[in-house]
């Protein structure tokens, strides 16, 4: 199973927000993480192989293009997690999981939803309400809404974004885990580079619209590269663990 | 290992189907209330006749004098019953309206739905269409549906506005109730001194209009929609989880809205139209349910329905009682009560589950 995109355009009106965006086949079993200054794109490219943006263009799934599929079946194998669960919503946790599953119609909804709870390792939480959560513990159950619904391809919007340490990591892993046990492929916007270094397998590097790098982070990250799209100097250097570490010294006038 | 899975799921289940069950017998145990509510509704009024005495003349026609047999089929029954109704359509439009604007400020009142209906039905009044085969009361309502459905379009196309945020939409509504009471009170100006008996009395909003016609239409128009609501309610309920969420999960958000829409329009129209101008029940009253059973809107449907009816019953109770020998048009009691009642909740936004 792959995903390949092609020519991918998307307009608002008479704004171009996407020139073409192409990418080598992303394979199943892998973490792409989306990466790149504000208003590059990347939550746009992330909605379009979502179906929630118009777009022009080709998007591949196993060699069948997404495009065609009904609303419902898109909907299945390609699941979007937006940014974050509104907060006021008097809703359980196991309650809400079994509310997005029964849109889709499976049946056993329960003990789909269960399982999802389980694999993420937070089915303690299945009896308290959505609002007495932190934002980690939503996030992982928003997460836990997705995987309940079994699908191919995770895209996921910030899934990080204004969580404390401790749940970047725990919600990193999480996907990473799913997406080897299950030969899953997840998209990921991130906005913390060191991050998306640390756990994707393959970096895309967007400004204003544009693929400016494609690759492992080793061959992405690179001090000439951080300095054209993100206008900083800095430096790339590896951990005492191996991992690879982007230290910004100062901003590029 | 796997054992332990099982109990968790198990249990888990268990859980779940209990908090279920608890919001059924909610549902239930509203319903239950809004009947003693109704006895209590029926029991009361100027004529003094007990509840006992009207129930027998209900199944036994017979038994009753003449002046009786007005009281209870053309004055406490339907006012009862268009107690009931009305607040149930109401409630179950600002239930709607909540989820589909993603609003917890929407109701057909705030929003100006109501104010669009008082001012279809002053033009009406003042301006008669002149239209031969359409009897003047209904030329009102008429009137009154065709301005409420306008003003639910006018505030989708701005919800629908790029960049139109929560806030905007709120304000928006806020200047549509102004600008028609602005326009209402203009005709008021311009007319005669009976024509402004009329619209002021309109205005009110009063179960005194209350007939067996309009009470059967809208009996069928709760019972036409409500199962379609019903039907939408898993959908919606993802559509409060966010609109993105709910459209990368399969809904189509802009068929669903459109449905609403329609219902909503229709809820609201045909309840507008028939009493005039009723407060707040469309507001706090799916507010309440929520309070009581969650966001889940298979229940909060069915739950602000009957908390409508609950609200607008004993409203039309205290219109009674409140000034002994004068039935206070009941959209002045639900404005006295439901301002309380809304301030708390605006303050105090209640937790549940």
């Amino acid at each position: 199973m792959s995903l390949s995109i092609d020519h991918l355009c998307v307009a608002y009106g008479a704004r171009q927000i996407l020139h073409g965006v192409t990418l080598p086949a992303l394979p199943a079993g892998s973490l792409v993480a989306l990466v790149g200054p504000n208003g590059a794109g990347k939550s746009t490219l992330l909605r379009a192989l979502a179906g929630l943006e118009r777009m022009q263009g080709t998007l591949r799934l196993d060699g069948q293009d997404v495009t065609r599929l009904g609303f419902a079946e898109r909907a299945r194998r390609l699941a979007y997690m937006p940014q974050q669960l509104p907060p006021g919503l008097a809703l359980g946790v196991l309650e809400s999981i079994v509310a997005a599953l029964r849109v889709g119609g499976s049946d056993d909804l329960l003990s789909h939803a269960f399982e999802a709870l389980r694999q993420l390792g937070i089915e303690g939480l299945a009896e308290r309400s959505l609002d007495s959560l932190s934002g980690g513990q939503r996030q992982l159950v928003a997460l836990a809404q997705l995987l309940a619904r079994n699908p191919q391809v995770l895209l996921l919007d910030e899934p990080t974004s204004a969580l404390d340490l401790h749940y970047q990591l725990r919600v990193m892993g999480a996907v990473r885990e799913r997406v080897v046990a299950h030969r899953l492929l997840a998209v990921a916007v991130l906005h913390d580079i060191n991050l998306a270094a640390s756990q994707a397998d393959c970096l895309v590097v967007l400004r204003e619209g544009r693929v400016v790098a494609c690759g492992a982070p080793a061959d992405v990250l690179k001090p000439a590269m951080l300095a054209e799209v993100y206008g900083v100097e800095a430096r790339v250097e590896q951990c005492s663990q191996g991992r690879l570490q982007v230290l910004v010294d100062r901003a590029l006038a | 290992m796997t054992a332990l899975a099982q109990d968790g799921a198990a249990l888990a289940a268990w859980h779940y189907r209990r908090l279920l069950w608890r919001r059924g017998l909610l549902v239930a145990g509203l319903a239950l209330l809004l009947l003693v509510t109704v006895l209590g509704d029926l029991a009361s009024g100027a004529s003094g006749m007990s509840l006992g005495r009207l129930l027998q003349g209900i199944f036994e026609p017979t038994t009753l004098s003449a002046t009786e047999r007005v009281i209870i089929w053309n004055v406490r029954l339907p006012y009862a019953l268009m107690a009931v109704l009305v607040g149930a359509a109401l409630s179950l439009a600002g239930a709607e309206m909540q989820a589909i604007l993603d609003n917890p400020l929407a109701s057909p009142f705030t929003l100006g739905v109501s104010s669009s209906a008082a001012l279809g039905a002053s033009l009406a009044i003042a301006y008669p269409l002149g239209v031969a085969w359409l009897a003047p009361s209904a030329q009102v309502t008429v009137m009154a549906f065709a301005f409420a459905c306008l003003s639910v379009v006018l505030l989708q196309m701005m919800s629908r506005l790029r960049g139109a945020g929560l806030q905007s939409l709120v304000l928006f509504g806020i200047a549509l109730v102004f600008s028609c009471n602005a326009l209402v009170s203009l005709l008021q100006l311009l007319a005669t001194e009976d024509v402004l008996q009329q619209l002021v009395f309109w205005t009110l909003g009063s179960l005194a209009r209350a007939d067996w016609h309009k009470l059967g239409l809208l009996a069928l128009v709760l019972a036409v929609l409500l199962p379609f609501s019903l039907r939408a309610a898993p959908a919606m309920t993802l559509l409060r989880m966010g609109e993105d969420r709910a459209r990368s999960f399969g809904v189509d958000t802009r068929r669903l809205r459109l449905a609403s829409l329609l219902r909503i329009s229709l809820l609201s129209a045909t309840a507008v139209a028939f009493v005039g101008t009723i407060g707040f029940v469309g507001l706090v009253g799916p507010h309440i349910a929520r309070l009581l059973v969650g966001e889940d809107q298979r229940f909060l449907f069915p739950a602000s329905a009957l908390v409508g009816a609950l609200m607008l019953s004993l409203s039309s109770l205290a219109s009674k009682l409140l000034l002994p020998g004068v039935i206070v048009p009941v959209g002045i009691v639900t404005a006295l009560v439901g301002v309380p009642v809304f301030v708390v909740l605006v303050f105090r936004r209640g937790r549940s589950l």
